[in-house]
């Protein structure tokens, strides 16, 4: 388990390093800092000496991977690669092109994000199973055939509608929550609810579908029909044998998001102003503002590969079957 | 290694058992535990196609009934009716089942809970599918007692010992707590027949309880279900499609065709005189033992030498090879020309990893596999085109051996032009309609895909192919074991009538001795990746030599 | 970034101009129709096909789908309009104007060239907004002014009612009368090809898509005709017909839903082949580029791609002639990134299924026929592939089209030139909340978008039923 766990941190390794290839080759190859630059400061009445200014200050000025003026370790050290690049590893975020420090802006805004994600994903999580499970019940009835198709219809609305809509007739129209806002301490909660109720609500239809298919596919295995022989009841079979073999599908789906999490959500925070990392990262992206963009890239891979370790972890504990080596 | 020692031990338990029982045999009374009377079932949607027809049969305590019939002939549904949990997709339109006090059509769904594992227990065929995976086997059997008794749960735990113990599971207190994929298929089944005799049932319904097992082990399962039947005075529905299992096991039969129950008797006098003509035909599907072939010495066309295929086992942080499966271990045999050797082994001995080493689709880690004077295993891939032509395969799956998008026609021809047979489109259009014709189908079946056939049709369909391009050596690999056994005997004969013709040689591999004496000149038995014992097909099967041999021998089971 | 084929097909007044995005979409039909000729050889295949056309659903979603398809396909053959010559050019030389139009825009008359002034509820007769206005009389008042062209045709406010009413007839009988002329060709068509194949019968449910075509032929005759006359579904703040832009986003929607996935399919068809098939070191590399591209968070990489392109188009403008053909080029752009995270999981399921399959018997008889690397991928793999292939594409689909509305809101989306969905709905966000609501904006892009994703939803759940072998055994 431990030497298994090493082996997938070491493997980790290079996947962070094509992340960091990558983005690299987008930001600083494909768009040449001059680039940026001017779409910054705009095409019009910009002069070269304004362009040049803007990339010294912003630390883009040096060579891309070797720097022949410096000495020493400073041909490597001294280079866009190693200092934009390289120092993600050591989570040294830099400053954003606004000159605030990323670091401390991501540790302020993780606590906003993670109040509205984690409730938003477990009890979605609850909601999903249990809607799951109470139309496994009626499996082959007319109601069952009804729950998909309202399950397909809910999945065919757009997420933004559910938000629009949410916000326009729950919080605008009967003022039964704030419209939008945050608040740190206990009383928070109330700006929380109503995000929390659209995010589970436009959940509903493509998860507890998978979940129903997922269910069923396991209900019609030899063990189920074992149980049913040795006269255990319909609920029993369900919570005793169907769901424990469920478990791995789910956990693969499930866990690895968890860490995820810590990123918040882009559309949800934006509309409800809440002061997460995902409305930071929508701030950045609409003012263009590529540190930041470069350096969530980063934190989302890192966060994404925990998540891949957590669940094979995860399964040694789901399944006796399975086996880390 | 473990397995075959702990399945030896109990073979010794049951083995004395079975002695007493003998005795015993007429004295046990005989009431009627279970009737079933004119159940027709059919298919819940349209079209309604009839499943059973009138089935009738009563089963009596301390005794085996046993239903047989081809797959598909309904008798599964019939047993999964007395439990009603039949699929969605079909439903009961009349009949009725009965307990000597009670009607089971006439129970709430509730009261039909007290019965399933209390009064009717059921054994399914494959036993790992048929165990929870997540759930200790221990935890499965309480689950049991729970649900129909009032046990404390330390009296469950021991009462859980207790059974492991009767159907003789070595180290019971240890085994409580495994997980079935721990467990070899026989233990897997031993602990499927604990939990149904939990509650101490009075009906045990056994669904083709060995079909999935090899024959030494098959043989234990059913000794120790025989034995259990007496002891219990348990009256046994046993459900299978082997002849030589109903011989061995049952008190009374019953035979399904298509639904129907044609005909039942007691074992001996169905045996002795079969009514029905389709009864017949499944008698005599059962090759004879005793008719051996003779063989003309002729010069060898493969030969194998110390053949070796290990593969690696990686552990640790670094994933270095720890240590080596040895798949095959340093076997040696030869076929010549026109003969037929049997290579027989159950499963995992490595067998089938022989055949595909001398097709070369495996590498051997030693040893050699010479075909004339070419070293098959040390040519590329290019240089062994030459030689496919001349070394052919026929799969066990006649379902998964053809390409399910390709027509018959372009599944037989593929071979003639990949091999750069020099044939025009219209020649081989002839040779493939001349082959289908050899193996009894008709040349417009070019036309026709392949699900459009029967499993024994497409066997046939997969011999035209190996023949196609006129080989020298078909490696047989398991042909018949995935067909019903009237089918079995057509495809066997066909093989022996084309080495007749066409001089081929075959080398086929099974786990099924009992077709051997009909098929092969020689037998080359293997266990744990070596070859234990050789010779003459007449030599090894009347005088084996190796414990293994005489093992395996004294599980096939027999008409007569 | 277009070709231009020479003037006049139809006369001088045209030149057609072919957008990269309309070449893919037509090479994309095509790629299809020779799909479905290679399907329909195998009669396994036909008879699963039947399987999800012998529903009525599965109908009556197909021909919804059909019609947004035709109606995107219509809207992708564009062509754009002599200016009429002035006094100072020579006879010889024909300039062009820099609107590109659309056949869709001919269909569709004069909805597209109506603009107000600024907004205006459904069929309103006057603006949304106050204005100053000037009276016959001199006088100057602050009132709601009448709409340049929303009913415009009548002679007095009081005959608006029968008016509508009157139209709304007319304009339904004629998409009827069209419907049905087609539905008969068709049942005659049928009956003669029935006839002639022996009398077979055919089970399947024609009836439940002529019922859907008519209703749809019926819609779109009322759109049409009263769309030409009012503004059915108002006017946005530029004071554009609302109903209009909806249906030129059926292009976006379409296109983005197929031209995503078909982009990169080749690039996952391989890959996930050659990883399955070969193993060793190309599975290890064809391993390592999906987990490092999947580890990073999809949003964040399509937002960061497009970003990019975008600098990288405003400082090239010298590629591209007119606004669209930029628009066109974010739009591909766009397409082909989110094609690349979708990628990923089609190449993960390829490449499990190729390991699967290449154990599979009839391989294993492929190899001991020395049947050549590349012909056992042609013949046998891929074939047995196509399934998971058309699987992934229709689900997909309908995933990419509800995308492009995030996207638009998170500002990486479509090109304000380029009627879409997404933005409409982004404005939309804002506009609600003005007092009292603007919600006509809203109303067009939302329906048009619910109809065809839960059409594609519920006709992808019949073709995954009929085709994946899981599923078989539930429904068996």
């Amino acid at each position: 388990m431990f030497s298994y766990i090493i082996r997938r941190l070491c493997y980790a390794i290079p996947i962070l390093i094509g992340v960091n290839l990558l983005t690299f080759v987008l930001f600083f190859i494909v768009n040449t800092p001059e680039d940026m630059a001017t779409a910054h400061l705009g095409d019009k009445y910009v002069t070269e000496e304004a362009v040049q200014e803007w990339i010294a200050e912003k630390g883009y000025d040096q060579p891309l991977f070797f720097n022949g003026d410096a000495d020493g370790l400073g041909t490597l050290t001294d280079t866009i690669f190693f200092n934009k690049s390289l120092k993600l590893f050591a989570f040294d975020f830099g400053t954003s092109d606004a000159g605030r420090s990323i670091q401390s802006d991501v540790l302020d805004r993780m606590g906003p994000s993670l109040a509205l994600a984690l409730p938003t994903f477990f009890i979605g999580i609850f909601v999903n199973i249990s809607v799951a499970l109470m139309v496994l019940m009626f499996r082959g009835s007319s109601l069952d055939r009804f729950a998909v198709v309202v399950f397909v219809t809910l999945m065919s609305i757009s997420y933004l509608f559910y938000i629009i809509f949410g916000q326009y007739y729950m919080a605008k129209m009967s003022r039964l929550f704030p419209v939008s806002g945050f608040n740190d301490g206990i009383d928070g909660w109330r700006f929380l609810i109503l995000p929390i109720v659209i995010g589970v609500i436009s959940g509903i239809g493509a998860s507890a579908r998978w979940y129903r298919s997922l269910f069923i596919e396991v209900a019609g295995l030899d063990f189920a029909r074992t149980a049913r022989a040795k006269g255990v009841s319909e609920a029993g079979v369900l919570f005793r044998h169907i769901l424990p073999n469920t478990m791995l599908p789910i956990l693969t789906g499930v866990v690895v998001v968890i860490p995820v999490l810590f990123m918040g959500s882009l559309v949800m925070e934006s509309f409800f102003s809440i002061p997460g990392l995902g409305s930071y990262l929508l701030d950045a992206i609409r003012a263009q503002d590529f540190a930041i963009v470069r350096a969530m890239v980063f934190l989302g891979s890192v966060l994404y590969i925990i998540g891949l370790i957590l669940t094979d972890i995860s399964y040694t504990w789901a399944d006796p079957r399975v086996r880390l080596s | 290694m473990t397995v075959t020692m702990t399945e030896a031990r109990s073979t010794a338990y049951v083995q004395t058992a079975t002695s007493e029982l003998t005795l015993k045999k007429q004295t046990v009374d005989k009431s009627l535990a279970l009737s079933v009377s004119n159940l027709n079932v059919c298919l819940r949607h349209k079209p309604y196609t009839t499943i059973l027809k009138d089935v009738s049969f009563d089963l009596k305590k301390g005794e085996v009934y046993a239903l047989v019939g081809e797959s598909g002939s309904g008798k599964s549904i019939t047993s999964l009716s007395i439990l009603r949990l039949l699929p969605d997709a079909l439903t009961i339109t009349r009949g009725k089942i009965a307990l000597p006090e009670t009607s089971l059509f006439a129970l709430t769904e509730q009261e039909m809970g007290g019965i399933r594992g209390k009064k009717i227990a059921m054994i399914f065929q494959d036993a790992l599918t048929a165990l929870n995976p997540v759930q200790t086997v221990g935890a499965q059997i309480a689950e049991t007692l729970k649900i129909h008794t009032s046990l404390s749960s330390s009296e469950i735990r021991e009462r859980t010992v207790e059974l492991f113990r009767e159907v003789g599971l070595p180290d019971p207190e240890k085994r409580v707590g495994w997980y079935p994929h721990q467990m070899s298929g026989g233990q897997q089944q031993r602990v499927m027949i604990a939990m149904a005799l939990a509650c101490e049932p009075d009906i045990l319904l056994a669904d083709e309880p060995t079909t999935a097992l090899d024959v030494t082990i098959q043989k234990q399962i059913l000794e120790l279900i025989k034995t259990l039947t007496v002891k219990r005075k348990l009256a046994v529905l046993l459900i299978t499609h082997d002849m030589g299992v109903v011989r061995q096991t049952a008190d009374r039969v019953g035979v399904m065709y298509q639904g129907e129950i044609i005909e039942q008797n007691v074992c001996e006098a169905f045996f002795a005189d079969p009514k029905e003509a389709y009864s017949r035909q499944l008698i005599d599907s059962l090759p004879d033992m005793d008719e051996h072939r003779s063989l003309e010495k002729e010069a060898s066309l493969l030969t194998v030498e110390d053949l070796k295929i290990h593969f690696p086992v990686r552990k640790g942080l670094f994933q270095r090879v720890h240590s080596y499966t040895k798949a095959v271990d340093g076997i040696s045999f030869a076929i010549g020309k026109g003969e037929t050797l049997a290579l027989v082994g159950e499963s995992g001995c490595g067998k089938s990893t022989t055949g595909r080493a001398i097709l070369n689709l495996e590498k051997a880690t030693a040893g050699n596999i010479w075909y004339n004077s070419l070293c098959v295993n040390q040519l590329t891939r290019r240089e062994m085109l030459p030689l496919r032509k001349k070394i052919q395969v026929i799969f066990q799956n006649p379902f998964s051996s053809m390409n399910p998008r390709m027509t018959v026609g372009d599944i037989i021809e593929e071979g003639m032009v990949s091999l750069g047979l020099e044939l025009s489109k219209e020649e081989r259009i002839q040779r493939i309609e001349s082959l289908l014709a050899r193996v009894r189908l008709e040349p417009e079946h070019r036309h026709r895909y392949p699900h459009e056939f029967s499993g024994g049709q497409r066997q046939r369909i997969a011999i035209a192919r190996a023949l196609a391009v006129e080989p020298d050596l078909i490696i047989c690999d398991e042909p018949t074991s995935a067909l019903d056994v009237s089918i079995r005997a057509e495809v066997l004969d066909l093989l022996l009538e084309l080495q007749r013709e066409l001089q081929v040689s075959y080398l086929f591999i099974t786990h099924d001795l009992s077709i051997i004496p009909h098929i092969a000149h020689r037998v080359a038995v293997m266990q744990g990746g070596k070859i234990v014992e050789q010779g003459l097909t007449e030599q090894v099967l009347t005088q084996p030599q190796h414990e293994y041999t005489k093992m395996l021998l004294d599980a096939v089971p027999s008409a007569h | 970034m277009d070709f231009e084929i020479g003037p006049g097909l139809f006369g001088d007044g045209f030149m057609w101009t072919i957008l990269w995005s309309d070449a893919l979409i037509f090479l994309l039909v095509g790629a299809i129709s020779l799909f479905v000729a290679s399907f329909r050889r195998n009669p396994q295949n036909m008879e699963r096909w039947r399987q999800v056309f012998a529903t009525r659903l599965g109908m009556a979603t197909f021909v919804i789908i059909m019609s947004y398809v035709v109606i995107a396909l219509v809207d992708s053959v564009h062509f754009r309009k002599a200016l009429p010559a002035t006094e100072e050019q020579s006879s010889e030389q024909v300039f062009y104007s820099n609107d590109v139009h659309s056949l869709l825009d001919l269909a569709l008359g004069e909805m597209g060239e109506r603009p107000e002034r600024t907004y205006s509820a459904p069929f309103a007769l006057k603006s949304w907004n106050k204005e100053n206005l000037l009276l016959p009389d001199g006088e100057r008042v602050r009132d709601y002014p009448e709409l340049a062209y929303g009913g415009a045709h009548l002679a007095s406010p009081e005959s608006f009612v029968k008016d509508v009413a009157i139209k709304s007839l007319v304009g339904i009988g004629k998409g009827l009368a069209v419907a049905l002329a087609l539905i008969g060709l068709h049942a005659f068509w049928l009956r003669r090809s029935l006839s002639a194949g022996a009398g077979e019968i055919s089970p399947l449910p024609w009836k439940s898509a002529w019922i859907t075509f008519a209703i749809i032929m019926a819609v779109l005759g009322w759109l049409i005709t009263l769309g030409n006359l009012y503004h059915v579904l108002g006017t946005d703040q530029a004071g554009n017909d609302t109903l209009f832009e909806s249906l030129k986003g059926i292009r976006t929607g379409v296109l983005i839903g197929t031209l995503a996935t078909l982009i990169t399919m080749p690039v996952a068809i391989s890959l996930g082949l050659a990883a399955g098939y070969f193993r060793g070191w190309i599975d290890d590399v064809v391993q390592y580029i999906y987990t490092t591209l999947i580890s990073i968070p999809g949003l964040l990489l399509i937002a960061a791609s497009v970003l990019l392109f975008q600098v990288w188009i405003n400082n090239n403008p010298q590629f591209f002639e007119i606004g669209l053909e930029k628009a066109d080029a974010k739009f591909l752009a766009l397409c082909f990134i989110l094609g690349i995270t979708s990628w990923t999981t089609l190449c993960r399921l390829l490449r499990a299924e190729t390991l699967k399959i290449s154990q599979l018997d009839y391989v294993q008889a492929a190899h001991a026929f020395g049947v050549s690397h590349f012909q056992i991928i042609k013949r046998h793999i891929l074939p047995n592939l196509s399934h998971i292939i058309m699987i992934s594409f229709v689900l997909d689909f309908s995933g990419l089209v509800l995308a492009e509305a995030v996207l638009a809101y998170i500002g990486v989306g479509i090109d304000p030139a380029m009627a879409s969905w997404g933005n409409m709905i982004n404005m939309a966000s804002t506009e609600l909340s003005r007092e009292p609501s603007i919600w006509w904006n809203l109303c067009g892009a939302f329906f048009l978008m619910f109809t065809l994703v839960l059409s594609v939803n519920l006709f992808s759940d019949l073709v995954r039923d009929a085709f994946d072998p899981k599923t078989k055994l539930e429904t068996a």
